[in-house]
């Protein structure tokens, strides 16, 4: 008998809390083929701040659709909104806006006004989860916005020309942003920060973009943890930055002459651990970056393991495994103001007497061949043939026409568990 | 012919050096192969082997097997035997010999540990050069009469070609290196069938750093059909120039 009062309290209390929430959030509104709103135009005009538009599965063709107030915008089925290659398909202009479960298709293309599928003004704590984003000149854009969250959203374009196609997710002037689990692939850059502050990307994963898997450029204190980023047509680039945090990501098979792992560019104070890169034409290149902690990763199979351009300084480069790399590093001039220490070398050849795990002669990266080749590449014609065997070889005992600085004083006779 | 060939197949297999050869190139290779942790790691490490004693043993063998059968020779021109049978009967069996000697003791340990296209064309570049070294040689031995220096010339051409042509090329590279001469020097590297094996070799490796601009360059040339064609063509030549040339010498000196 108590059993049964309690459970009809409990009911009672939920009922009211319902209630409650209803009147104070607001309504739900419908849209459908089946109801008596059958666009998604109307229902907006009709919401108000706190309402809930449920938009049930269909085609929905409306040209331009703006988000005003502060509502929750769900798609039930994933309903098509589709742009017709003229619009910009959702403009949110308001705050605390939640858009969930939508497919968004075919945006208008325009250098002027960059038109988005999801474009986003001057807005804080907007919600972007679990859309489906295709064909679309950018994907998602966020200008101005502070404290939003992009997640699970699944982004792809069929660009051709890296003129004719905007960015996956492209983030303008903001602070605070969470980049989680998306899926982006076909655009000019993966994911596009500039003037982005305070913000988190992780878990991603950028394929197969025209550009970079992703783009940074003006945007200090942000982290990228644990994305994946693979096939994109120049790799990744940070630029002009400071206070980057890079851990855990893999950057793969960025082939071509001008197409890096990770570029660094104008970088200082950033730290970069624990990250993979693996068959990248150049696994990290390096240009007047300072102060970075390079510590924990793996370079492998890369045509060159690392090339760091004289205008770098004081950068540390420790407890890296370097295998199965044509070059390991390269650089352009004489000047070294970089520390390497304690990393794997798979090419070092000394001997480890005292058994101390670290090798007793310091082992020099840099060969003769690479220098050359970097001062003239058509001499890549001889890689691999015995005079230039002979010359690496003459080179290693004695260096005279690299610098004799360059060089790890403690290399590592095995490699690190990474 | 055939009995010529025999004949002098049977002295080859008697001398013991070629058998020596085969051994040594088993040696290379097993332990190339058994060193290196992964199998495109051991043919590379081959490769080098490979490009520098196949040519060397090649050119030397058969320039000294060639100044040392100068008296059977002699005793076959005594023969009603045309001398051009004579001579390719010697170029024959030498080659066969040599590259018997290679696919026994390089050919199975690649064929065992890298059973895929590349093992396919090192062993197929193996042989060509070889042959093409042999052929060199008869040039050289016919050159001179003068033991000494018919050997000496075999030796300076191995070093050339082995050594003193990348330097050269080196050289180029930088004299013009405000040139775009990456097409050039496609041209040029089909003036040392060593050169041109490693290249081939090595684009089919895939090796990443020839991926770069100059990389892109080569593949787009040799990674085609018509530049492997091409490619085969001029190994060709430089198989059937230097012998051509020697039998003809042959046929009109005055013994």
């Amino acid at each position: 008998m108590t059993s049964l009062n309690e459970q009809t309290m409990k009911q009672s209390i939920l009922f009211l809390l319902i209630f409650i929430s209803i009147l104070s959030e607001g309504r739900t509104i419908r849209v459908g083929p089946t109801h008596e709103i059958k666009q998604i135009k109307p229902a907006l005009s009709l919401s108000s701040q706190g309402d809930t538009i449920i938009v049930e599965a269909g085609l929905y063709q409306e040209g331009n659709i703006v988000i005003s107030q502060s509502i929750v915008f769900l798609g039930e089925g994933m309903p098509i909104i589709d742009g017709e290659k003229k619009y910009e398909v959702l403009s949110i202009k308001a705050n605390d806006v939640v858009v969930s479960g939508f497919t968004i298709q075919h945006s208008g293309v325009a250098t002027m006004d960059d038109p988005g599928g999801i474009k986003v003004y001057y807005s804080n704590h907007v919600t972007i989860i679990d859309n489906y984003l295709y064909d679309n000149f950018f994907g998602i854009y966020m200008q101005c916005c502070k404290n939003c969250l992009i997640k699970n959203n699944k982004i792809v374009s069929l660009g051709k020309e890296e003129q004719m196609i905007g960015n996956g997710i492209h983030c303008w002037k903001s602070d605070s942003m969470l980049i989680i689990a998306n899926n982006i692939s076909g655009h000019r850059d993966g994911i596009y920060f500039e003037f982005v502050t305070h913000s988190v990307i992780w878990r991603n994963i950028s394929t197969y973009n025209i550009r970079y898997g992703l783009h940074f450029m003006f945007s200090n204190d942000d982290s990228y943890f644990t994305n994946l980023f693979r096939g994109n047509g120049a790799g990744v680039a940070v630029m002009f930055t400071s206070r980057v945090i890079m851990i855990n990501n893999t950057f793969e098979e960025n082939w071509g002459d001008a197409a890096y792992g990770l570029l660094l560019k104008e970088i200082s104070d950033s730290y970069i651990y624990g990250n993979h890169f693996v068959k990248n034409t150049s696994g990290i290149y390096m240009e007047g970056t300072n102060r970075i902690y390079i510590s924990m990763n793996v370079l492998q199979s890369n045509g060159w393991g690392m090339k760091i351009q004289a205008s770098c300084m004081d950068n540390t480069i420790t407890n890296n495994n370097f295998v199965s790399n044509t070059f390991d590093i390269s650089t352009n001039g004489s000047l070294v103001l970089n520390t390497f220490n304690e990393n794997y070398w798979d090419k070092y050849e000394g001997y480890d007497l005292n058994r101390d795990q670290t090798g007793d002669i310091p082992y020099h990266p840099l060969s003769l061949f690479s220098v050359i080749i970097e001062k003239n590449p058509p001499a890549m014609l001889l890689y691999r043939s015995s005079m230039v065997m002979l010359l690496d070889k003459s080179e290693k005992v004695l260096p005279s026409l690299t610098p004799d600085n360059f060089i790890d004083h403690k290399p590592r006779m095995h490699a690190l568990p990474l | 012919m055939n009995r010529i060939i025999k004949f002098i197949l049977l002295d080859i297999v008697k001398n013991k050096v070629v058998l020596l050869y085969t051994i040594l190139l088993a040696a290379f290779s097993w332990s190339a192969f058994g060193l290196e942790d992964n199998s495109t790691k051991g043919v590379l490490t081959l490769l080098n082997i490979i490009l520098l004693t196949v040519p060397l043993v090649a050119i030397l063998f058969a320039t000294i097997y060639i100044y040392n059968s100068a008296e059977f020779i002699e005793l076959l021109l005594g023969q009603p035997i045309k001398r051009s049978k004579i001579w390719c009967a010697l170029f024959l069996s030498l080659c066969f010999s040599l590259l018997f000697a290679f696919l026994i003791g390089a050919g199975i340990p690649i064929l065992i540990y890298a059973p895929n296209d590349v093992g396919l064309m090192m062993l197929i570049l193996g042989s060509f050069i070889t042959v093409i070294f042999v052929s060199i040689a008869f040039l050289s031995a016919i050159a001179t009469r003068d033991k000494a220096k018919g050997i000496g010339i075999s030796m300076m051409l191995w070093l050339y070609f082995a050594l003193l042509f990348d330097g050269l090329i080196l050289f180029l590279t930088f004299q013009f290196s405000e040139y775009p001469i990456e097409k050039m020097m496609i041209g040029v590297s089909m003036l040392s069938p060593i050169d041109m094996a490693r290249i081939m070799i090595l684009l089919k490796l895939d090796v990443s750093a020839m991926m770069g601009y100059t990389g892109a360059v080569f593949k787009e040339f040799f990674g085609t059909v018509l530049g492997t064609i091409v490619s085969i063509a001029i190994l060709f030549l430089w198989m059937w120039i230097p012998f051509f040339w020697s039998l003809f010498k042959f046929k009109h000196k005055d013994l």
